[in-house]
This record gives structure tokens, C-alpha cells and sequence, in this order.
């Protein structure tokens, strides 16, 4: 997307004249090669414009108000600019000791000095109207259509679709400049170091409310085209929203000092059609299933047993103790129990049904919302871990497929 | 007066007070203790000035050149913290120490051993601050706002930095007791509150905020340094903390600060222009008041730093117009040096050019900071070069250039003889133009987008970057003259009368020019 003010247009037009001129002296010199000005390079789609000297219009409309506030606010400072200094130029001009000024002995003046200062008042209140409801507005985050949260990590960015059309869908978006051009060992390109592998897209015309929370340390989601920046907080979630106006690709960067790679963790969003992103919508799930867990697949032992440790991690082990060894009188220990190491019908089931002691269920209920999957290298996990050496040591999903029915 | 003068002439103090090295490490004089004060913040000016003309280097263009990013944040984050913490506030303390006393017509500032001890508190932690550079993982790369959890990541650098601004924060407050007390309880009879030069108001204000606010700091670093070793969870969400909270209490001392740096540099303005204007300063007690409302509003204006944290509406828009107001006081004082200005009989010294360069170029760092004020628009702006084209507009345009603008207007009171007018001239001029060349550009990056702290940026940045690189070491380059001015003012130069400027008003220059050891042992009236 190439938007460009009349004025910029002109400014960058007779730059750019100036520049190819000096472009082509410059290249007579070889030492100059290494030399990477930004007439080098045009306009980046999307992104800033070379040299550009405002705010861009942007594609929503919170981004058209901030341009238009900010031309106001830049029209109220050059009227006062040049009231004062006006004054006060014309006073060092005229009323100079060299030029035989004498120095008049006035030195208050309560109606001028009420004036001054209930004046800049009534500005600034001026000020703050369109502003306050610029504000009520860019908090507004109700009634969103499609909701996407987004996680700052070191150094990249996580985008999870949570509701609406998309919804499951999920990725990680990090820099794709490769380290050549950054080095300065390739030429940069247009994007540079603003294009990432994994871009995220949205549907245009649609409110998209964007809940950002971080992982690490403070990251900011920003990006100009939309008039949205939002600090991304670790173990908080904030949310900000926008609704662009056109399709194309918009790009921002991180804005909060993250570490090392602060410059390195660009953002970019395709905004695409309403059919355009059904379709990417639609493709982006087939393809995430495909990659999910295949019960019918046959799994490698070392899969099964590094998933299951992870399983019991994140289910068993608030019981029966990382250790295996459960809390006697309790919970029951796993290594060495009779149940793991016994046929794997048994402790297919116990985990399918739970455990039911004289007639009521006990604290081992039943497992069978996990996926088979998860269920089979949970329980070759522990056929296998702390000292367990069963027969029929490795449970495949698609026992537990069978077992299910 | 002039007996008591007489009495205490040039010569018969050889006696009573050490001579070399003892001079000033013993120093309880107020004069001694300024003159290191002042050349402490001069070698941090230079030492900060490095750091930026490295990143300034690396910005040259595009790419990684000369470092590598992670010392690159290392070079921002000292940078900021150098220039804020050993450059500018000593620089006005120094200021104080020379001028309050001579000022108020006291013979030297009410705690003569804890201002040697405020002062001998700075070299080591300078010297915490410089070594940070040479330990495993090098200084604090946290940026000088050490936000957590990212400080909580650094390695011992960040601990060194921590103890340093403690021992900073310390002597802050030490000087500021110092300058309060000499204030209120040894002006000269006569000289009541409302009668005090505006420098001296200024300062005592300013005095103020650093008591109220350096304690602050001290709790958002010392909590920083227990979540890094002894377990607390002040700031980390997983133990029930809240980063954002660093926040809050940092820009509850951060905001007074911008303050803290500004009001002392008003005061010296308002000294300068009514002297080359030869006009009393207009509006005396509207100055006073502006001034006390500035320091008022600047307790409930912080978390206009922290629009894009996601604060609910209500806050925003409360800090907004909070922020918003603190343009009515600080207009007035324009519009009193102005009118100071007006029908006067002016002449341009370098003194009155620093101060009418203050004026034009801090005013284009208060519009800036209008226009950051609107919240907003500040979700587009915060966290870009318009942020650092302001804060630089109002730092060095505004508190440095006042720092410059006072020196020439004093120095020869302090060294006797007067600078040389034509260094001094170049010395503004080179100053003005290069300092717009490199911080005018960086708006027009923020507005395009350019976030600050960045090691590397796009293509289509390229240009402006060159151009403040370029600005940025002339402006560093230009500040050799200053040191040069002043060193040659110090070895000579045309002997500077008592009265130095032929309409300066105040105590100071009633006693002759090098001010003596001791001044004004017993106190002058004032009328």
C-alpha cells in the first residue's frame, strides 16, 4: 500500500531528482559502495515512506483522526510560535542598546499577566475535546468480530485466534530479514527488517480486537498504518482494537525496550478480503490439523514416552508426585503399582473410568477427555519411568482407539 | 561592606583553610565545593557525550557497523543515565553551591561538611557506574527508566547501577537539606522570601521536589534489586507482583525529575534576561507562582509516560488534561521573559544568547510536549524518536543551554576575569545550529514510525539518521569550545569589575570579581 500526502509526494519527488543525481557521482567512487542511503530504496509498502516528515493517513479511522488532531495541534503551535516569537524578534530588533534603545521601567501588569495565563487556558481546553473523545473511542473494545491475542516473547511475536471466524487457528511470527543484510554483507531490501515469516492476517472492514499480553519481559504491539500501539505485559492481559479500511500488508515494530533483539521483532498484518480470509482461514485450519496428533499412526517409543511425560506433568502430578512414589495413605505410588505394570487392558481402563472403590468414584477419576494420543504416551510413559519395566512396555493410540469403543 | 571586604582581602587566608590536594578533598567551602561540582558534571558531559556520539556513530546507517545490540542498549542506557544523574543535576548543584550563598548574602551554606560529603559521594559512584562497563555481561542494558522485568534479566552491571543511583540519590538529597536550610534560615536581613532572586526560588522549589522524590526511586530500584536476588515478586505477575507498578512508582519520581532539571535552568534564564535587557524581570511574583504550580502539577502528571500500558479510560484522560494544564504556568514564564525583553535596551553576550537560544528551542520542546500530551495521539507517538527529539529539545536546548548560558554569566565573578566573547559566540552559534541538525530530524522519524532504542532500523529511515549523525558530532565537537572558553578564562583573560554587567542586580555583585574565599562573613541589608 503506497499512500503518499500531496506535500510528501513533492518533497520525496524533487528529493528523489536530487538523489539520482547524486547517486550516480557517488557510484564513480568504490569506496562508497558499502554506503546504504535511503534513496536507495523506495517507499516500503506498508510501512514508512522514504524520508517521510508526518503521520501517514493510516487505513482506520482512529489513525485518520490521530493524523488529523496532530495537523491541528502542529496549526495551534505555529500560530503561538509566531505570535511570540514574532514579539520577541521584532523586540530584539528594535529595542537594542546599539541601535540607542532606552529601557523602559515597567515590570507588571495584572490585567495583561490574567490574560496570559486564562488565554493558553481556554487552548488547552479546546484542545482536550476532540481529544477526550478520541480517547473514549480507542478504548472501545466491545463488540468485537474477530478476537486475536498476541504474545511478545524474546524476540518474536505468537498470534492465537480466539473467537470468530479463524478461531484455533495459531502461529509464531518472527523476522525473516536474513543476518546477511543486516551484517551488510547482501544488499537491504524495501522491507527490511520489517518482514516477518508468519504474517498475521485479518479480515477488512472487520473490528479486530487485539488482547496482548507478553512472556517474558514488557514488548509493545504497534502499528502506525492503524493508529495502535499497546504494551504486551507479562502475566497481564490488555487489549486495544482496529477495523482497516483497505486490503493490502501493514508493518509496525516492537515499541518497549525488550533486550538484545529489540530491533529485530517487526510486526506485519495482511489485510485481506472477507473471502480472501475465509479461504486463508479455512486453508490455515486444514493445515493445523494435519499436523495434530494422528491416532492412527504408529508412534515411535522415545515419542510416546517424551509426550506422556509431559501428559503426567501437566495431569498426574499433583497426585501421584514427580517422583512417582504418590503420598502413602493417599494417593497411590505409580512406580511399582500393579496397575502400570500389568496387562495394558487394566490400566487402559483405569484411565478411561477412573478408579471406583465400593461403589463411589475416588480421587482417581476419569481421564478420557484427553485425546488417545495423549492417553497412549502417558501410559508408556509410565510403563517406562522411575524403575517400571513392564512386558508389553509401549501403548499405541490406537489401543486406546479400540479401548474407547 | 566593603570594610568587612577589606578585612578579608585576597591575602590573609592563606592560613585558614588546606592547600593542595587537601584543598578539596577537605572542602567546606562553598565556592570549592561548586568548582567540583562543576567539573565533575563537565567530565560527565564529555563521558555521556561519548556514549551518545557512539550511537550516533552506529546509527550512521543502516546495518550493525561498530556494535553489536546488546551494547548498544548498554551505550542508551548509560547515556541516559550519565547525562541525568552526573551531568545535569550536579551541574545545577554546582550552580547552587557557587551561587546561593553569595546570592542571599550567607557566607556559606548551612552544612558545611555534609555538602564536602554530598559532593565526595559522586566520584565513586561514577566510578560504579563507568566499571558496570567492564564486569560479565557489561552495564545495565535496561534503559535509563531501568523498567522491570527486563532489569531483573541483567547481570551484575545492573546491581552496580542500582547502588550508584542509591549513593546519587543520597547526595541529592543531602545538597538539597543543604540548600533549603541556607535558604530559609540564612538570608541576609532584609531579604525577605518575596524579595529573593529568582534562581534562588527556583532552587528552593526544585530542593523541594528532590526530597519528595528521591526516596521514591530509591524504593523502585531497591524492590528491582530484591526481585533480582532475595526472592520478592514485587514486580513479577507470577509471584502475584505487577511490572506495571515499576511504573507508576518510577514516573511518580520520573515526572518531578524532568522538573527537577528544568526549574533551576528557568531561575538562571530569569537572572540573564532582565540584566542584557537592563529591565526589571516583568511579573516577579507571577514567576514565583508559575513556578510552584509547575512543581505542584508535576506530582499528578506521571503516568502520562504509560498511555499505552492500557490504562482504562478514565486515567488517561485524567493525566491528559493534567499534563495539558502545566502548559498554562509554563506559558506565562515565555510570556514573562518576553516581556522582560520588551522595550528593554538589549545587548547579545554570550550569557543572553544562551538564554534567548533557551527560550526559542525549549519553547519548540514544550509544543512538542503538548502535542505528547494528548493521549491519543501519544499511542502513535510514545516510544519513537518524537520522544527523544523531545526530551532532547527540553534537556540539552533547555536545561544544557541554561547551564552554558550561566556559566558565561558567572564565571567571571567566580575566575575574576572575563571569557573570551568571541569563543563564546561560536561556542552558542555552532552550539544552536548543530544541536537542530541533530534532534530537529528525529521528529520526522517519530512521526514515520521509528521506534527509539534500536540498533538497526529500515531503509527508508536512513537519511535523517545520517543527518543527526552528522549534527550530533558537531554538537559534541562544539562543546570543545565551551571547555576551551572556560580554560582559558580561568588562566586569564581581561579582569572582570565587581559589577561585571552594566545593569546585574543582586547581592553577588557586590563583591569584587574573583568573588574572595569568604563572602559576606557578616551579612549585608538589604533594602
Amino acid at each position: 500500500m503506497r499512500r503518499q500526502s500531496e506535500t510528501s509526494t513533492i518533497i520525496s519527488g524533487l528529493h528523489h531528482a536530487a538523489m539520482a543525481r547524486a547517486g550516480r557521482a557517488a557510484a564513480a567512487f568504490g569506496a562508497l559502495a558499502a554506503w546504504a542511503p535511503a534513496w536507495a530504496v523506495g517507499d516500503m509498502p506498508g510501512g514508512p515512506r522514504v524520508n517521510q516528515l508526518n503521520l501517514g493517513p493510516g487505513v482506520t479511522r482512529i489513525a485518520a483522526d490521530q493524523a488529523w488532531i496532530h495537523n491541528f495541534l502542529l496549526l495551534v503551535c505555529l500560530i503561538i510560535f509566531v505570535l511570540v516569537f514574532g514579539v520577541m524578534f521584532y523586540s530584539i530588533w528594535k529595542h537594542r542598546k546599539s541601535v540607542g534603545h532606552k529601557p523602559a521601567d515597567f515590570h507588571e501588569s495584572t490585567a495583561v499577566e490574567i490574560a496570559w495565563t486564562v488565554v493558553p487556558f481556554l487552548i488547552v481546553v479546546g484542545l482536550a475535546i476532540p481529544a477526550t473523545r478520541m480517547v473514549i473511542e480507542q478504548k472501545d473494545t466491545s463488540q468485537a468480530d474477530l478476537t486475536i491475542k498476541a504474545t511478545g516473547y524474546q524476540w518474536k511475536w505468537g498470534y492465537e485466534y480466539l473467537k470468530g471466524e479463524g478461531e484455533g487457528v495459531s502461529m509464531l511470527s518472527g523476522l525473516s530479514t536474513p543476518l546477511a543484510q543486516i551484517e551488510g554483507k547482501e544488499a537491504k531490501s524495501e522491507t527490511y527488517l520489517m518482514e516477518v515469516d508468519n504474517p498475521l492476517v485479518v479480515p477488512v472492514d472487520q473490528k479486530i480486537r487485539m488482547v496482548v499480553t507478553a512472556n517474558d519481559v514488557i514488548h509493545a504491539w504497534m502499528v502506525p498504518a492503524f493508529g495502535v500501539k499497546q504494551d504486551a505485559i507479562p502475566g497481564f492481559v490488555r487489549d486495544t482494537w482496529f477495523r482497516a479500511e483497505k486490503v493490502g500488508t501493514y508493518r509496525g515494530q516492537c515499541a518497549e525496550l525488550c533486550g538484545k533483539n529489540h530491533a529485530f521483532m517487526p510486526i506485519v498484518v495482511e489485510v485481506k478480503s472477507r473471502e480472501d480470509y475465509s479461504k486463508w482461514a479455512a486453508e490455515k485450519k486444514k493445515e493445523m490439523l494435519a499436523k495434530a496428533d494422528d491416532p492412527a499412526k504408529e508412534w515411535a517409543v522415545a515419542d510416546l514416552i517424551a509426550r506422556g511425560e509431559k501428559v503426567y506433568a501437566s495431569n498426574c502430578v499433583a497426585c501421584h508426585q514427580a517422583t512417582g512414589k504418590g503420598v502413602p495413605g493417599a494417593f497411590p505410588a505409580l512406580e511399582g503399582s500393579k496397575v502400570v505394570l500389568g496387562p495394558q487392558e487394566e490400566q487402559i481402563k483405569t484411565l478411561l473410568s477412573g478408579v471406583v472403590k465400593d461403589g463411589k468414584p475416588t480421587a482417581m477419576a476419569s481421564f478420557k477427555q484427553l485425546s488417545d494420543v495423549e492417553l497412549a504416551a502417558v501410559a508408556t510413559f509410565l510403563r517406562n519411568a522411575w524403575g517400571n519395566k513392564a512386558e508389553d512396555s509401549v501403548v499405541q493410540p490406537r489401543d486406546i482407539t479400540a479401548a474407547r469403543k | 561592606m566593603s570594610a568587612v571586604l577589606d578585612h578579608h582581602g585576597h591575602d590573609d587566608h592563606a592560613h585558614d583553610h588546606p592547600h593542595g590536594w587537601r584543598r578539596w578533598v577537605y572542602a567546606t567551602n562553598h565556592k570549592d565545593i561548586g568548582t567540583l561540582y562543576l567539573w565533575f558534571s563537565f567530565v560527565m558531559l564529555l563521558s555521556g557525550g561519548v556514549l551518545a556520539l557512539t550511537i550516533r556513530a552506529e546509527l550512521f546507517q543502516p546495518g550493525l557497523q561498530f556494535v553489536q545490540p546488546e551494547f548498544f542498549n548498554q551505550l542508551t542506557t548509560m547515556h541516559g543515565l550519565i547525562m541525568v544523574f552526573g551531568a545535569i543535576m550536579p551541574a545545577f548543584v554546582g550552580f547552587a553551591n557557587w551561587q546561593i550563598p553569595m546570592m542571599v548574602g550567607a557566607a556559606d551554606m548551612a552544612f558545611a561538611r555534609m555538602n564536602n560529603f554530598s559532593f565526595w559521594l559522586l566520584p565513586p559512584a561514577a566510578l560504579l557506574l563507568a566499571g558496570s562497563f567492564l564486569v560479565p555481561g557489561g552495564a545495565t542494558a535496561a534503559g535509563w527508566t531501568l523498567y522491570a522485568p527486563l532489569s531483573v534479566q541483567m547481570g551484575v552491571g545492573m546491581d552496580m547501577a542500582i547502588f550508584a543511583v542509591h549513593i546519587l540519590g543520597a547526595s541529592s538529597i543531602m545538597g538539597s537539606i543543604n540548600i533549603i536550610t541556607t535558604i530559609l534560615n540564612m538570608r541576609a536581613p532584609g531579604m525577605t522570601l518575596m524579595k529573593m532572586p529568582l534562581f534562588v526560588w527556583t532552587w528552593l522549589i526544585t530542593a523541594y521536589l528532590l526530597i519528595a522524590v528521591m526516596p521514591v526511586l530509591a524504593g523502585a530500584i531497591t524492590m528491582v534489586l530484591t526481585d533480582r536476588h532475595f526472592g520478592t515478586s514485587f514486580f513479577n505477575a507470577a509471584g502475584g507482583g505487577d511490572p506495571v507498578m515499576y511504573q507508576h512508582i518510577f514516573w511518580f519520581f520520573g515526572h518531578p525529575e524532568v522538573y527537577i532539571m528544568i526549574l533551576p535552568a528557568f531561575g538562571i534564564v530569569s537572572e540573564i534576561i532582565p540584566t542584557f535587557s537592563r529591565k526589571t524581570l516583568f511579573g516577579y511574583s507571577s514567576m514565583v507562582y508559575a513556578t510552584a504550580s509547575i512543581a505542584i502539577l508535576s506530582f499528578i502528571v506521571w503516568a502520562h509516560h504509560m498511555f499505552t500500558t492500557g490504562m482504562p479510560v478514565t486515567g488517561q484522560i485524567f493525566f491528559m488534561y493534567a499534563t495539558m494544564l502545566i502548559a498554562v504556568p509554563t506559558g506565562v514564564k515565555i510570556f514573562n521573559w518576553v516581556a522582560t525583553m520588551w522595550r528593554g535596551s538589549m545587548t547579545f553576550e554570550t550569557p543572553m544568547l544562551f538564554a534567548i537560544g533557551f527560550i526559542f528551542v525549549f519553547t519548540m520542546g514544550g509544543f512538542t510536549g503538548i502535542i505528547l500530551s494528548v493521549a491519543p495521539l501519544d499511542i502513535q507517538l510514545h516510544d519513537t524518536y518524537y520522544v527523544v527529539a523531545h526530551f532532547h529539545y527540553v534537556l540539552v536546548a533547555g536545561s544544557l543551554f541554561a547551564l552554558f548560558a550561566g556559566t558565561y554569566y558567572w564565571i567571571p565573578k567566580w575566575t575574576g576575569h572575563m571569557y573570551d566573547e568571541k569563543l563564546g559566540k561560536w561556542h552558542f552559534w555552532m552550539s544552536l545550529i548543530t544541536f537542530n541538525i541533530t534532534f530537529f530530524p528525529m521528529h520526522f522519524l517519530g512521526l514515520a514510525g521509528m521506534p527509539r532504542r534500536y540498533a538497526d532500523y529500515p531503509m527508508q529511515f536512513a537519511d535523517f539518521n545520517a543527518l543527526a549523525s552528522v549534527g550530533g558530532f558537531g554538537f559534541g565537537l562544539s562543546q570543545l569550545i565551551f571547555l576551551w572558553a572556560v580554560l582559558k578564562c580561568i588562566r586569564g583573560g581581561k579582569p572582570a569589575t565587581a559589577q561585571v554587567w552594566e545593569h546585574a542586580q543582586g547581592l553577588e555583585w557586590t563583591v569584587p570579581s574573583p568573588a574572595p574565599f569568604h563572602t559576606f562573613e557578616t551579612p549585608p541589608v538589604v533594602k
